[in-house]
């Protein structure tokens, strides 16, 4: 799995602290949803630093996107967030992965539960489940602070409209006027509601920082889900 | 800390293919998954890998100056799959 | 090798370069380095021991090591992993006040932490005033991600050295690898030799 350089087209701010950025990339061999790349940056005078990001863009879109966060005190997600440019070229290799994947023919029902930035993998799954013609039926939960740091809010409300799919969110710090979604962190009856009751043997796919995804399987288990039907990943800090 | 996701790329340095599927037995208590579900600890002078279930170190990683020390004796297993269709994905 | 356009990485401190040993760069964050779940235990629960080839083995429960007298000392600290942060401060009891009085035959220390990790020392690096048990750093309380409630301080070693969450000596007549030396890195870790890993 060789580096290779891809082109910066475009950049998006999502949120105060997130951007996304789409990529023009030769020669990519495609992915599967769920996917990450490695992110390598070298500064003039060696310096190198080196991070993991999901690929928030479905495996037949024409650009590569990748979501980021900027957390504090990270040199490389300020880097992404703040500096970089279009026309910049950005180091990278991938796609890396085989665990945490969903594809159509891995059938569901999906349950996708994000936490803050662990929306950008799902975010490719439920894309790729969408364009796929899948009638594969999916319900996501999304959990946030506030309604502004909400990633892709319009493109997931659009969704939810969208037959067979099924979008709610969370808020854990703010209860906006008018807010029809759900105010309080993910406990056991939030995905008891959410997801389909064990018989059904969902699929389900957790990621977001490592306490979210934690209390989200270990209530997953509580209600009796199959371990062997639920995929984690945890997203957070690997600077040194 | 994070999960066996983490280090899936180097994984790759290692192995030449993405172990996160790989299943890993602990040598310690027997509780065996799939790499991706371990404990993974990155920020620090090697990578450690640990068993979810009793902490134990399963495997580390230091990278000296551009090769990689890879100790995985706290794993009695760690068995990949080999078809055609896993490798296809990295 | 593809240069990143605009990127530095984190922000790198101008210092004396006579303080930065070779290799190194300054920062004035303080990252958090792990090998493992961060140990949480009581005041209650936590006791330091001296144990091994001395006469009496000893032990001090939380009130009776903070009773010990203390240093406040302003040192410099290096990461194995390329980081050094200076003027760092931290108040401790210096471990020359922990072995007064005891008589050993030792040659090497092995620190043990909650946790399970281990760093082993030769003791004269850890005596003569070259190292502190600290538990406040800035002036508070050790955070337990730094080591909290107590961490070995030696700052003429890598950091891998100052070992967190530590509960007990084991002076001994022998050397006995730590958990980085036994993963390759170097058995003593001078920073001013660039002792990194085995070998160096």
């Amino acid at each position: 799995m060789n580096w290779r350089v891809g082109i910066v087209v475009d950049l998006r701010a999502e949120t105060d602290r997130v951007a996304s950025i789409a990529l023009r990339l030769a020669g990519w061999p495609g992915h599967r949803a769920g996917q990450h790349v490695d992110v390598r940056l070298t500064a003039e005078d060696g310096y190198q630093a080196q991070r993991s990001y999901s690929i928030a863009s479905a495996p037949d879109d024409a650009e590569l996107v990748l979501t980021v966060e900027r957390i504090e005190d990270g040199e490389v997600s300020s880097y992404l967030v703040d500096e970089l440019r279009p026309d910049d070229e950005l180091e990278l290799r991938g796609p890396i992965g085989g665990y945490f994947v969903w594809e159509q023919s891995l059938g569901g029902p999906l349950v996708l539960l994000a936490g803050g930035s662990g929306i950008a993998p799902l975010r490719a799954m439920l894309r790729h489940r969408l364009r796929s013609g899948s009638a594969v039926p999916v319900r996501l939960l999304y959990s946030a602070r506030s309604q502004s740091e909400l990633i892709y809010r319009d493109e997931l409300a659009d969704a939810g409209r969208r037959g067979g799919v099924d979008v709610r969110f969370t808020l854990t710090r703010e209860r906006p006027d008018g807010w029809q979604g759900y105010d309080r962190r993910i406990d056991r009856e939030l995905i008891a509601e959410v997801a389909w009751p064990p018989a059904e043997r969902p699929l389900v796919y957790i990621c977001g920082p490592t306490a979210f995804v934690e209390t989200a399987a270990d209530a997953l288990l509580a209600l009796g889900h199959d371990p062997g039907r639920i995929r984690t990943e945890r997203f957070g800090p690997t600077g040194g | 800390m994070l999960d066996g996701n983490a280090i899936a790329g180097l994984t790759v340095d290692i192995f030449g293919v993405d172990m996160t599927v790989a299943v890993a037995t602990c040598a310690r208590c027997g509780s065996h998954g799939p790499l991706a579900e371990t404990a993974v600890y990155m920020r620090g002078p090697g990578v450690v890998v640990r068993c979810r279930h009793c902490d134990a170190v399963l495997a580390v990683v230091v990278e000296r100056r551009g090769v990689y020390c890879v100790d995985l004796s706290g794993l009695s297993a760690l068995e990949a799959v080999t078809d055609e269709e896993s490798r296809i994905s990295t | 090798m593809h240069i990143s356009r605009g990127f530095h990485g984190r922000h790198r401190e101008q210092a004396d370069p006579g303080r930065v040993p070779p290799g190194q760069y300054v920062t004035s964050d303080f990252p958090v380095l792990s090998a493992g779940p961060t140990p949480r235990v009581s005041a209650e629960q936590w006791t330091l021991s001296l144990v091994g080839e001395l006469d009496q083995p000893r032990s001090w429960s939380w009130d009776e090591f903070r009773a010990l007298p203390r240093e406040d000392i302003t040192v410099d600290i290096h990461c194995v992993t390329k980081w050094s942060k200076l003027d760092t401060a931290w108040t401790g009891i210096s471990v020359d006040t922990l072995l007064e009085g005891t008589d050993t035959p030792a040659l090497h220390v092995l620190a043990h932490c909650d946790g399970g990790y281990t760093t082993n020392l030769p003791l004269e690096d850890v005596t003569g005033g070259r190292a502190w048990v600290a538990y406040a750093y800035d002036g508070e309380p050790l955070d337990p991600e730094h080591g909290g409630p107590a961490r070995l301080l030696v700052p003429h070693l890598y950091f891998w050295k100052s070992a967190k969450w530590l509960r007990a000596l084991e002076l001994r007549l022998d050397d006995e690898p730590g958990f980085w030396e036994s993963y390759g890195y170097h058995n003593y870790g001078d920073p001013w030799r660039e002792q990194r890993y085995d070998g160096d």
